[in-house]
């Protein structure tokens, strides 16, 4: 039976992991291979390393880190954060990359998704959507969820998919860093809408927001970030207790 | 030990390589006919499209040179479904070494199937000291058939499929072993000691 997976996303700067509550403020969590590794020895499904580094030396940096990953980790991961051009994409896919996961680019530039799935395939293309709701409608916003855009998330959501997208990683900026579950509506509402699997994220801090996103909220994987760095919530004691509750589950 | 690696225009090659390294085998990326033939094993592994990888290899004639191995060959994922007799994927005939139709999964639930999911019906040394809750990690959108002949483990996703498949020395295997953590180091590992 097909599990529900635990995603830990790293958030990488020049090299390092930190995390911040609502995209803002940054805290050091160590090194991201080592960390990956630990993940990936208790019990996580996948990993994503985000990174948000703005200097040229971007690439290179990015491109070395993910070769240490895939020769250090044995479960599948994703890179993203300000990845662009199909050629980046070649090189991070080149270097041990299973997914690449694009959020302002295919924004900017929708072609980039079709052109990315024709090229690689829509399994390893994860298209991030940042969502936050604003009068009752809910809008995609870029840059970290600085950025309002008029594209209405459902619409956006469902034009990927046709695009070619393999997977939709969905944050909600509403629910990000404040650690009171999971937006449970909008991505029940997405995944149902959509042919493609969905990962929820942002708001994880207890145990059963991870139940409630898998049950109401019908998300096929959920993903956090600090509840794991700072060991609020460790793994292994998560897929238990999501098992317990009947929770399709990989032990 | 040498393993070869075939080369092709598959994606995510690399990671089988450094699965090879971790496990401590001597592996090599290589379409030279000589270093594949002289190699203890052979891996097949991939990721793409079915038809433009079959044209790739037919015009390097690796198709007849896979065809004619004897020693222990491993089909990765697309490397399995290249191994079976046709694909729906742009109906594409392929190497035949298993008699099976490779089809799309219909829409009864989300397509491609990604993620961990468990071996069923497990049979074949291949599968040693493992048993029906080993999870494999999945990201495909077609799958080969079930046969009762050739198919050594089955997963469960909207229908039953082959999770690996074996006829002589040919083995093949659906999800991904290079990342399905302990359990796709413990299929390797057997691999390698065929």
């Amino acid at each position: 039976m097909l599990t529900k997976r635990i995603i830990p996303c790293l958030d990488i700067k020049e090299g390092r992991t930190v995390k911040g509550v609502n995209f803002v403020e940054l805290r050091d969590a160590g090194d991201p291979v080592e960390l990956g590794k630990v993940y990936a020895d208790e019990g996580a499904d996948e990993l994503v390393f985000l990174d948000i580094t703005a200097t040229v030396e971007k690439r290179k940096t990015l491109v070395e880190l993910v070769t240490k990953v895939a020769k250090t980790v044995n479960i599948p991961f994703t890179v993203g954060g300000g990845i662009s051009t199909v050629e980046d994409i070649k090189a991070l896919l080149n270097a041990g990359a299973d997914k690449i996961s694009i959020n302002s680019a295919a924004v900017k530039n929708p072609g980039i998704v079709d052109e990315m799935a024709r090229e690689f395939g829509s399994q390893c293309i994860v298209v991030a959507i940042d969502t936050k709701n604003m009068d009752g409608v809910d809008f995609v916003h870029t840059h970290g969820g600085r950025r309002p855009t008029l594209l209405q998330t459902q619409k956006w959501a469902k034009e990927v998919t046709e695009r070619g997208a393999g997977e939709i990683l969905l944050t909600s900026m509403d629910h990000d860093g404040v650690k009171n579950g999971f937006a449970n509506e909008i991505t029940s509402e997405i995944s149902a809408l959509l042919g493609i699997p969905v990962i929820a994220s942002g708001g994880a801090g207890k145990m059963h927001h991870f139940k409630d996103v898998f049950t109401s909220g019908k998300a096929d994987a959920a993903l956090a970030a600090s509840i794991f760095h700072f060991k609020e919530i460790p793994i292994p004691e998560l897929k238990k207790y999501l098992q317990a509750e009947g929770i399709s589950i990989r032990l | 030990m040498e393993v070869a690696v075939i080369k092709y225009n598959a994606g995510n090659v690399q990671s089988v390589l450094y699965a090879m390294e971790r496990l401590g085998a001597n592996a090599t990326l290589t379409d030279d006919w000589e270093t594949i033939q002289k190699a203890d094993k052979v891996i097949f592994p991939g990721q793409g499209e079915a038809s433009t990888a079959m044209k790739y290899l037919k015009e390097r004639k690796l198709d007849k040179l896979i065809k004619s191995l004897e020693q222990p060959f491993f089909g990765i994922c697309l490397g399995l479904q290249l191994l079976c007799e046709f694909s729906e994927e742009y109906d594409t005939q392929c190497l035949g070494i298993f008699p099976i139709q490779v089809k799309k999964f219909p829409p009864l639930d989300k397509v491609p199937h990604i993620g961990w999911n468990n071996l069923q019906n497990l049979h074949s040394p291949l599968l040693a000291g493992l048993d029906e809750s080993a999870y494999v990690y999945y990201v495909h959108s077609y799958y080969a058939a079930v046969d009762p002949e050739f198919t050594i483990a089955t997963s469960h996703y909207i229908t039953d499929f082959s999770a690996l498949l074996q006829r002589d020395n040919y083995y093949a295997m659906q999800a991904h072993p290079e990342k399905s953590s302990l359990t796709g180091e413990k299929i390797l590992t057997n691999f390698l000691n065929l």
